[in-house]
């Protein structure tokens, strides 16, 4: 691939909480419409890096390029800038508790778009039938279930038709058909408009179903121990860690 | 950036449209094909993305809209050479028929109704008011009576927050209200020569109604809210799910510690505020031209041990009360971040409310018994 299709680079990126580095001295390349997947043990700074890569926290050295700029140093409105290139779904779906479905979803229309109402609303109301939560759009987050909740997280996400979508844990708490089908779309929305999705998951069969390349974080040498795909890494990895992480054995 | 052009002829509306379609450009067109389309119910759209280079869902949205609008008249509707991608685009993102939300229209029924409701909710509320603190009074009762059963170590926590850091606010409130009332009664007294009984005044109503009064609303507002948001956000949390399975009451572990926290931190912060009230009020006797020695010798006069016991009694129930419906409101608290804020309001306002009723069931049974 050549350096005009990397959407996402991680240069050198130390990342922690006060004295304690989580991550150390990464470096990777995110390519255009590719599903890129963040995996680790728990607490190995899966999350960490995500939060780093979106401009959430600031790393300790290192830079994140987004579309060639980086989040990292980017203030006032070239930050805003890059901010509405991404979308991120959080673990829990952090959805704003005061207002409905629709109301989340709409919000950043209204904010950064001249799209008239009932143009608004039926674009919401899209989004929700795209993760099937067509009929809850008058619904409080507080109405719904989780796995309902991260789903319209995932909508709200889609709102501004961003071109990279940031996943923390989305199929988590899904029932496996559902799982299954938002599978589908990720890759329906990768290859069809070239959406380039990272995603921090555990999920094997997701992984398995929707990856494109993966990279592995080590707790204990707080860095990536593997990269690749899959199933190349469940068979041929060198790491015993490492297949054995594919291959859920204990 | 997109190019948009309309051409109406004998067979319908041919819209060209040429670009990208994306949540930047989609709503001047939006707007502009609502607008044609309403103008000249053409009874074929027929749409040319030849020259669409890019479309998102947004874009796919307006699409779909155009194609809805014109098969909800039964006109027709032909979109032409759209890429096959953008194509599947549409297929996933085709909401079918949505249901229009349709706000509820008002009708004198349904008004009757939702007061009915709002009155049936109320009893039932003050129901679970009255039931809930009937049992943490037997469970504090039944718990003071076995000091080790108390967590000690967090009442001590939470009656620090609620009355030691509530000193200063309790002092400051008390000090005003001393002296704006000592002043305003000057005024007024002044007129009949009895700006000597200001003093009087001040102190009868300081110790039998405005010190309990006044240091209720600050801890309702203060420490009663604190409450129901501590308690909310556990909840919120499920940690008091976890508590229960754990065969741990939460009432025991959390209502109570707080119980013991008000009925102990009302009455000190009472005392602070009676103190700072007269401060004031002297002050202003003091401006008045009045000897200190005057002042002191009519508070002794005015005041009997009776006002001051009358009101401390009242404190000690409505700290009970406060700290009761503070953790009961927590406790009822529903699910994410407004619930919370929507409990500690309701616990300042239940407890308010409790607190004047309270005080007029006092004045009943004070009348009575000649206090």
């Amino acid at each position: 691939m050549t350096d005009s299709e990397t959407v996402i680079r991680v240069e050198n990126l130390t990342a922690g909480y006060g004295e304690v580095a989580i991550i150390k001295d990464i470096n990777f390349e995110v390519q255009a419409g590719e599903v890129f997947i963040i995996l680790g043990g728990s607490g190995c700074g899966k999350s960490t890096l995500l939060k780093h890569m979106i401009g959430l926290l600031p790393p300790v050295s290192g830079k994140v390029f987004i579309q060639g700029n980086d989040i990292v140093s980017a203030q006032g409105q070239e930050r805003i800038d890059i901010l509405r290139r991404i979308g991120v779904m959080y673990q829990n779906g952090a959805l704003f508790g005061s207002m409905n479905l629709m109301e989340n979803i709409c919000l950043v229309l209204e904010e950064f778009t001249d799209i008239p109402r009932d143009a608004m609303e039926f674009i919401a109301q899209m989004r929700l039938k795209v993760v099937g939560l067509e009929g809850s759009a008058y619904k409080m987050p507080s109405e719904l279930s989780g796995g309902m909740r991260k789903r319209a997280a995932i909508a709200r996400a889609m709102t501004l038709g961003p071109r990279i979508l940031f996943l923390d844990e989305p199929s988590a708490g899904l029932d496996p058909i559902t799982s299954s089908q938002l599978d589908d779309l990720i890759i329906e929305l990768s290859r069809s408009l070239g959406i380039t999705f990272i995603v921090v998951t555990h999920e094997l069969p997701s992984i398995y179903k929707v990856a494109d390349r993966v990279i592995m974080l080590d707790k204990i040498t707080k860095s990536i121990v593997a990269a690749g795909r899959p199933d190349y890494l469940r068979d041929k990895s060198d790491n015993p860690w490492v297949r054995q992480f594919f291959n859920r054995e204990s | 950036m997109v190019q948009t052009d309309y051409k109406i002829d004998d067979s319908g509306l041919k819209l060209t449209i040429e670009g990208r379609l994306d949540a930047d450009t989609v709503g001047p067109i939006w707007s502009e094909a609502a607008k044609k389309l309403s103008d000249t119910e053409p009874s074929l759209l027929e749409v040319d993305a030849a020259g669409v280079e890019y479309c998102d869902g947004t874009g796919a949205a307006l699409l779909l809209q155009l194609r809805q609008r014109q098969e909800k008249e039964n006109r027709q509707f032909i979109i032409e050479g759209l890429r096959p991608e953008f194509e599947q685009l549409i297929k996933i993102f085709d909401p079918g028929q949505i249901s229009e939300y349709l706000p509820e229209k008002f009708s004198l029924q349904g008004f009757i109704e939702k007061v009915g409701n709002a009155g049936c909710r109320a009893w039932d509320d003050l129901k679970t008011q009255i039931s809930f603190m009937g049992e943490l009074f037997v469970k504090f009762f039944s718990t003071i009576s076995k000091p080790k059963n108390i967590r000690w170590t967090d009442t001590f926590l939470i009656a620090e927050k609620s009355g030691a850091d509530a000193v200063g606010i309790t002092c400051m409130l008390g000090f005003l209200i001393g002296l704006i009332l000592a002043f305003q009664s000057a005024v007024a007294m002044q007129k009949f020569g009895a700006q000597v009984f200001v003093a009087d005044l001040i102190v009868i109503s300081l110790f039998r109604e405005l010190g309990p009064l006044i240091t209720a609303v600050i801890f309702a507002s203060r420490s009663g809210s604190a409450y129901a948001a501590e308690l909310g956000t556990m909840k919120v949390n499920e940690e008091i799910d976890a508590l229960t399975t754990m065969g741990i009451d939460p009432v025991r572990f959390l209502a109570i510690p707080r119980m013991v926290a008000g009925v102990v931190v009302m009455p000190l912060l009472t005392m602070f505020n009676h103190l700072c009230g007269l401060i004031g009020c002297g002050l202003v006797m003091l401006s008045l031209g009045f000897h200190p020695i005057t002042f002191l010798n009519r508070i002794q006069e005015a005041a009997t041990l009776g006002d001051l016991a009358g009101g401390m009694v009242k404190t000690l129930v409505f700290g009970s009360m406060i700290a009761g419906i503070g953790c009961l409101r927590g406790l009822q608290t529903g699910t994410g971040a407004s619930a919370v804020g929507d409990s500690a309001t309701k616990a300042v306002v239940s407890s308010i409310i409790a607190v004047i009723v309270a005080d007029g069931v006092f004045a009943v049974v004070y009348f009575y018994l000649g206090i």
